[in-house]
Formats: structure tokens, sequence, C-alpha cells
């Protein structure tokens, strides 16, 4: 009789296993699996003894009270309650189009002229306004990976498997940026784009554990082709251009 | 999503004040829960649902409304957390961590210890707990956390996280199984 393995021993403690029957069947009847899943199930019971901090029921006042300094005193978000959504295909590649119009028009080297993307907006100002929240949210996560990886001086073997999940999921979002700024014409920012999107894959297909001179080489190559520091200039472009702007 | 909540958030798009106020106050606590044990720090834990419901009201805007406000408050949150322990782990791999070796404060656990239901009230075994969490990567130690104490399916971690389920799955192993190691030398033969 073959031995249930560990991950079928844990997902059944999470009641998450396809085969519970059959795997209770055979627990009941191998002595040695049983004693590894007791051990399972102490080891995960007890780690409800983690301590954890109380809080009042009015600590949601409390934290709203930290919070009302920061919020915008007027309403931010009333375009969003026009009938237009971002759902749908037209939308989204209306969306896309005004992104690479923006991001085009934000970038200091390339100034453009208003064309047809405006006129695929329903409403320009709130288009512009949700479109440089979603670009200046996209450049900052896209930043956030490449700075965290440019920073780490580790002397032991680094775990990037969380950076890798980040890096592959922007690389979608950046590859459609991209090819939309090609599509409008703006050539600099589709070569910016072009380039995060081969630093996001060559981290997102990189082993998940580096050495610390693999670490090293990666550092030193994000240094050498400057990648960071041109997003960084287009995301602030972009954001100064919102705090003029909003 | 629950109908008084939809309503809130219908109404914080729109710019009410008061109905993000409804919503900070429901959903602050388990914030700060998430946040505390991911981090196992209360100032970070702090930090968390601030900051998280700041990156809420400034992207109310994306939310979809078919979705579940608070998951996708998690989301924001458990993004936030994971950037603040990798940070730190950052900071603290100046020193030496311990790796199932000698310095394992676990390993130095007296032993003939107490069953796990004693054991639950022992300062010093809660230390060992926190020191055990500690020696996971952020991202096992966020799908510890999603699976084991928020109740999330696999699923669900890997959508949370943005991965697909048999990475989120993979994570969820590789935490019980380094647990498991820090952790049975504790509990093991206890009954």
């Amino acid at each position: 009789m073959s031995h249930l393995s560990d991950e079928q021993l844990i997902l059944h403690y999470y009641g998450e296993a396809d085969d519970a029957v059959p795997l209770e069947r055979h627990l009941e009847q191998c002595e040695a699996c049983r004693e590894v899943y007791g051990s399972l199930k102490r080891v995960l019971n007890v780690m409800e003894a983690l301590p954890l901090p109380e809080r009042g029921a009015n600590y949601g006042a409390e934290v709203w009270q930290r919070l009302t300094p920061y919020l915008p005193s007027r309403p931010r978000f009333r375009f969003l309650m026009s009938p237009w959504r971002w759902a749908g295909a037209g939308a989204v590649l209306a969306t896309l189009l005004a992104a690479a119009f923006l991001m085009g028009r934000f970038y200091p080297q390339t100034r453009r002229p208003v064309s047809v993307t405006v006129a695929v907006a329903a409403d320009p100002l709130a288009q512009e306004r949700i479109l440089r929240l979603a670009v200046g949210d996209y450049l900052d996560r896209s930043q956030m990976v490449l700075i965290e990886l440019a920073n780490a001086t580790p002397d032991r073997a680094l775990d990037i498997s969380s950076e890798q999940v980040r890096a592959a999921n922007l690389v979608t979002e950046t590859r459609l940026y991209r090819q939309t700024a090609l599509h409008t014409g703006d050539a600099v920012v589709a070569g910016v784009l072009d380039e995060l999107e081969r630093v996001l894959l060559e981290i997102a297909h990189a082993p998940s554990r580096l050495a610390p001179a693999q670490v090293d080489e990666l550092r030193r190559k994000l240094r050498a082709e400057g990648i960071l520091f041109r997003i960084r200039v287009l995301d602030s472009t972009v954001r100064n251009q919102d705090g003029h702007k909003l | 999503m629950e109908l008084a909540e939809q309503a809130a958030v219908e109404r914080a798009r729109s710019g009410d004040a008061d109905a993000f106020r409804l919503l900070v106050e429901r959903h602050s606590r388990p914030l700060f829960r998430l946040g505390f044990r991911m981090t196992g720090n209360e100032s970070d834990a702090e930090d968390i649902v601030q900051e998280t419901f700041l990156r809420a009201y400034r992207q109310l805007a994306r939310f979809d409304e078919r979705a579940s406000f608070g998951t996708w408050l998690y989301r924001i949150a458990t993004n936030y957390a994971l950037d603040l322990v990798r940070a730190r782990n950052r900071r603290s791999e100046q020193s030496p961590a311990f790796e199932g070796g000698a310095e394992d404060p676990l390993q130095s656990a007296p032993s003939g210890d107490p069953p796990p239901d004693r054991l639950a009230q022992s300062g010093q075994v809660r230390e060992h707990l926190a020191a055990a969490m500690e020696a996971l990567s952020p991202a096992e130690r966020t799908a510890f956390v999603l699976r084991h104490f928020e109740g999330m399916s696999i699923e669900e971690v890997g959508r949370m996280l943005g991965c697909q389920p048999g990475a989120a799955k993979h994570s969820v192993f590789r935490a019980v199984q380094k647990l498991r190691r820090a952790l049975e030398p504790l509990v093991g033969t206890a009954q």
C-alpha cells in the first residue's frame, strides 16, 4: 500500500482534497499515514495560538479619523456614475488608445497634437483623469518590481517568486500599452515599454531563487539599461500633469 | 455583494464620504487582522489598514461592482503587505537567518513540552510560532495566512495573489512543510 503524500494530507486538512472518502479510508487503515496526519494537524492547530492584538469596536471610527486628513474633500468619482462603462471591447480599445495618447503627451520628448484619440472618449476630461490614475498606477507597480530587485543586496539566495508573479502580470499590460503606443505612432513611449516588457519577461522567467551573484548581475543590468530611470521620468511627468490638472 | 454594502460602494463612488466611512468602519478590523498576521507587527498592520483604504479611495473608480468589495480590499492589503514584508526581509538579511540549523530558536525549545492546548497559553510558544512564520518567504506566508487564517480556498488564494491555483497550492504546501519542520519538535508527540 503506497502512503499518502504531504500534499494530499494538507489538502485533506483544509477540506480541499478531491478524493476525501478514499483518503479517509486509507487513514483508517494505515497507521503510518495516520501518525503523519496527526502530527500535521497538531502543528496546524497550534498555529491558532499565534498572538493577535485586539482592536475594539470603535477601531473603524478611529481609522476613519486618521484617514480623513488624507482624503479629498470634494467628490472624486462622480464621472464614473455616468452611463458609460469600461466594460466592452469598444471601451477597452478607447481606453488603450487614450492611454497611449496620454503617455505620448506626457513624455517629455514627445509632444503630439490631440488627435482621433479624444474623439473616442465619451467624456474626454473624465477619461483623461481616470487614465492618468490607471497609467500612474501601472507605472508605479512596474517601478516597484524593478526597484525591489535593483536595491536587493542579499548575502544568500534570494526568493524572487513574488516579484516574478507581479512581473508576469505586468507583461500583458505592458504589451497592450506598447502595441497601442505603436498604433498611435508614439515611438519613444513604445520603445520604453518594449524595453520594460523585455525586462519583465526576463524576471518572470528567471529561477525563483537567485544566488547573490545572479542578483548582482540583474542589478547591474537594470542600472546599465537605465530602464528604471526612464520609467520614473514617464511616471513623474504623468503625476505632475495630474497635479496641475486636477 | 451584500445590498447595503453595494449601496455604500455605489454612493462612495459618487463622492459620498459618509458612505466611504461606513466601508472603512466595516472592514478595518478584518484588515488589521490580515495585516498583523502577514507582518507580525502591530504598527505595520496599522499602516496596512490605512494605506489600503487610501488606495481603495483613489482606485474606487476601477472597482468592478460585480466583485466583492471586501475581497478587493483584501487584494490591495495583501499586495501592500507583501511589499512591506519583502522590504523588511531585505533589511533583516544583513543578519544571518536560521534555516533549520542550530541557530533556529524553535530548535532550542525545551523537551517534554506540555500538550497543544496548554502550549497555546504559553508566551514562549507564541514566540516560537511567530518565529516560524517569520522564517517563511513573503509568498509562502501570504498564501498560508489566506488559506489557514482567512479560510480562502486555494483557488481564491491564487486569485488574491494574481497567480495560478497550482502556484498558490505550492506556496501553501511549502509554508506548511516549513512550519511542520519548525514546530514538530514542540507538538509532534503530544496528544
